[in-house]
């Protein structure tokens, strides 16, 4: 390292867009595609599902038959890499504090392994503070955002079914495939107590809609990535692919933003990173920067970007850089059908997720907390994994198998039938649902460490509330009356109470961080402005789940897209008026 | 500045692009990339740099003693032997995953490695011989002694643990083999279209697909 030096791109762009998930792939493809000279910086390596391929696997193609490793820890076969924790890129705690934070280094980011659930907000999920008094209203309303819905429909596709529902608006929906058995019976079960149960709503092609994408093949493996006709959204295919096409846009792969570089009028003039490959200082200039690094990752960068002009971090005067961190609420629960044991075989892989859930249905007049959640659902066969059969003495005890009474446990031919007689029997579900945006809940960077680049590391300081904590136990509550409902045996979950806040995860582990960074018109309590602009910094701009005010009991990702589209719009209106 | 390191930053974004456009040209061989494994079990899965330094470091170290292995053998085959449905545990090379699965899962070392021993140490007490090398009925009266987690007496209490490990195991790498998938009547990973559920199927389980349901949903 002695002859450590800064090398200089010389290439001047029109945008630096750092990270390449749902927000910074939507900018790659607007801004490159309008013609100008974009450069995307990504932290991890070049992917594409064609050529990076776990879909169709069998089981026993894994050496570990899909087990979790840290490398994968959504198993072997999941596409994303990396996840809770990367070699050489710690971050830490305030005492007594959880948050687990998930990170893909790759192309596509975090969309390599999401759920494909793709909901809109509703008008009441942008002016929640003028409902309830709590958190803040954003800068926008559902007007605002609609026309950007509407167009990430038809570009990106999502299934799904018009309900006329106040607060889940419709969409413009590809047909949703069927209910499979189990879903049937939920759908049965759940309704018959009042609790709707719709299509889901999810970026899956049940139908063609361009050349360049196919329709899907049902073989329920979003998560490994749509090698066979990219028929998922995933940002690599849907749209950093399309953006590369048009000859616009460098990517430069295995870079670890360092800093966002400033001159002397406090603008943003470029990019400074660390490539991981030959551990060299190398800067990219261009004449917006456009943060899109995820929610955390982009508030560390704004909190590392110090100045003289910017003692606080960039964009940071309001000192509101890191705060608002918040997760969707999550608890589940699971069991077993009886009816289900011994079923007939036949192929119900079905998409890459529930064809079912259940929007938020509850009055919080009558409940004792605010906001709702969502209810996903799975069960039915699977592809066999690593797990298989595990516990089973807790089983082929206490249900008669082909009518007979077992002991626990045992071996042999008569326990390879209990395993046939329960299998595709499971059944679950899990509830994701709105945290309170609060200001004392935030990411700051930790004073003494620094990751093996020599960026300073994030210092997590989250702690629930206690209606986070209510949520969960109405979620429990609902979760119990339905499995009940269904006939059902419940095998985890069940147990939980106050002295574990009723099984809530701990925040971070539903993996929709958001809030670091948020959007306000006033620049003394907010980063943004409507815009996705920084208030401090023109040219400066933030396209993740760190700009939102508050995330609804709906995954982020349909209002990222959206947003980002929208941000993009704007810059190439405001470069066209010379405004930046 | 050093010209090479200078003339190397300019390639990392073009290299990163040709990547990529070498990627688009196999559109038209998507069904050979999309079939799956090579003869001869080659890993044809995607792996990342850190991976296969990974799975290469597990590939070239070996866990279980021969004795130990012979042990597991026995008793995976005692768990999932073979019947008229499908072959045994050996034959669907359980015991070379459960090699496989302690070394990628370290927590699982000293409960198989005590375990096995504990076995042993009890079958010395009993026949005066390790677990292998006891009879047909010396072996089964010790299984029976910690297969059965409900009757097993309090003092068998490890090896009821070190069993259930031993079943779990067993199970995972057995349903997980050609030979278990196909014994479990999995007939899913597969291009296909979904219609539903089959009618015979909703009649047993007298449910049936709404109006609504019949009239939105996708149709192949």
């Amino acid at each position: 390292m002695g002859d450590l030096q800064v090398k200089k791109n010389a290439k001047q762009y029109d945008a630096i867009i750092v990270g390449s998930g749902a927000g910074g792939g939507m900018a790659a493809y607007v801004l490159s595609h309008a013609g100008l000279k974009v450069c995307l910086i990504e932290a991890g390596p070049m992917y594409d599902p064609r050529t990076n391929v776990t879909q169709l696997k069998n089981p026993w193609e894994s050496p570990r038959r899909g087990a979790s490793t840290k490398f994968r820890p959504f198993g072997d076969f999941d596409a994303c890499y990396w996840g809770w924790e990367i070699d050489g890129e710690p971050y830490t705690h305030a005492d007594n504090t959880k948050w687990e934070w998930w990170r893909a280094r790759m192309i596509g980011g975090r969309t390599n392994h999401w759920g494909r659930i793709s909901l809109r907000f509703g008008p009441k999920d942008f002016k929640r503070r003028s409902i309830d008094g709590l958190g803040d209203d954003w800068p926008i309303g559902y007007d605002d955002v609609k026309p950007y819905y509407d167009r990430i429909d038809k570009l990106i596709g999502v299934f799904g079914s018009n309900e006329g529902l106040e607060n889940d608006p419709d969409g413009i929906f590809l047909p949703p495939p069927k209910p499979r058995l189990h879903e049937l019976m939920i759908k049965k079960a759940a309704t018959g107590i009042g609790i709707p149960v719709i299509p889901s709503r999810l970026s899956i092609l049940t139908k063609k809609i361009n050349d360049s994408r196919g329709e899907c093949i049902f073989c329920g493996q979003c998560n490994r990535a749509c090698s066979y006709a990219y028929a998922d959204f995933s940002s690599s295919s849907v749209l950093i692919k399309p953006a590369m096409e048009t000859g616009n846009i460098d990517v430069i792969t295995n870079a670890m933003a360092r800093e966002v570089l400033t001159n002397k009028e406090g603008l943003a003039t470029g990019v400074s990173y660390v490539n991981k490959q030959d551990l060299q200082e190398y800067q990219v200039m261009g004449r917006t920067v456009i943060l899109a690094a995820s929610a955390c990752e982009s508030a560390r960068l704004l909190l590392n970007s110090k100045s003289a002009r910017y003692p606080n971090g960039l964009a940071n005067s309001s000192g509101v850089v890191g705060k608002y961190l918040h997760d969707s609420t999550g608890a589940d629960m699971g069991g077993v059908i009886p009816e289900l044991f011994d079923r007939k075989r036949y192929n119900e892989d079905g998409v890459g997720g529930a064809h079912i859930y259940t929007p938020w249905w509850g009055d919080n007049k009558k409940l004792d907390f605010p906001r709702g959640y969502h209810i996903e659902y799975w069960g039915g066969f699977g592809q066999p994994a690593y797990g298989f059969g595990g516990g089973i003495q807790s089983m082929n005890g206490k249900f008669l198998v082909k009518g007979q009474q077992k002991e626990a446990g045992g071996y042999g031919k008569s326990l390879k039938e209990d395993y046939r007689y329960f299998y595709g029997a499971r059944v679950g579900m899990a509830g994701r649902g709105e945290a309170i945006a609060v200001e004392s809940n935030y990411c700051e960077i930790d004073p003494k460490v620094v990751d093996k680049y020599g960026i300073p590391v994030l210092r997590f300081n989250v702690k629930p509330t206690e209606y986070e904590i209510k949520q969960a136990k109405h979620m429990k509550e609902t979760f119990k009356e339905i499995m009940h409902e269904l006939g059902a045996v419940i095998t985890y979950g069940g147990d939980d109470d106050e002295k574990n806040n009723y099984g809530l995860h701990a925040p971070g582990n539903i993996i929709h961080e958001a809030g670091t960074v948020r959007m306000g018109n006033d620049p003394k309590k907010s980063v943004l402005n409507k815009y996705n602009q920084a208030h401090d910094c023109k040219n400066l701009f933030c396209v993740d789940g760190g700009p939102f005010v508050s995330q609804a009991d709906k995954n982020i990702t349909w209002t990222i897209l959206a947003l980002s589209m929208r941000a993009s719009e704007y810059i190439i209106d405001e470069m066209k008026k010379r405004n930046i | 500045m050093d010209r090479r390191k200078s003339l190397k930053a300019i390639a990392v974004s073009t290299l990163s692009a040709s990547l990529l456009l070498d990627a688009c040209k196999t559109d038209n061989k998507k069904d050979t990339a999309a079939k799956g494994a090579e003869p001869g079990g080659q890993l044809t899965l995607d792996r990342a740099e850190e991976e296969k330094a990974r799975e290469k470091e597990l590939m070239s170290t070996t866990f279980f003693t021969p004795h130990e292995m012979a042990t597991i053998t026995v008793l995976a085959d005692i768990i999932i032997p073979r019947d008229e449905v499908s072959g045994s545990a050996s034959d669907a090379k359980v015991p070379e995953f459960i090699e496989f699965m302690v070394k990628d899962r370290p927590e699982n070392q000293i409960p198989m490695r005590g375990g096995l021993r504990w076995l042993d140490v009890q079958c010395l007490k009993r026949f005066n011989k390790p677990f292998v090398d006891g009879t047909e009925q010396e072996r089964m009266a010790m299984v029976d002694e910690i297969a059965w987690p409900r009757k097993a007496k309090p003092e068998m209490a490890q090896g009821v643990a070190f069993f259930n490990l031993m079943r779990d195991l067993t199970a995972s790498g057995f349903y997980t083999s050609e030979i278990g998938v196909k014994d479990l009547g999995y007939v899913g990973n597969t291009p296909n279209k979904w219609n539903g559920v089959p009618d015979d199927v909703l009649k047993q389980y007298g449910l049936s697909y709404s109006e609504k349901e019949l009239k939105e949903c996708a149709k192949y």
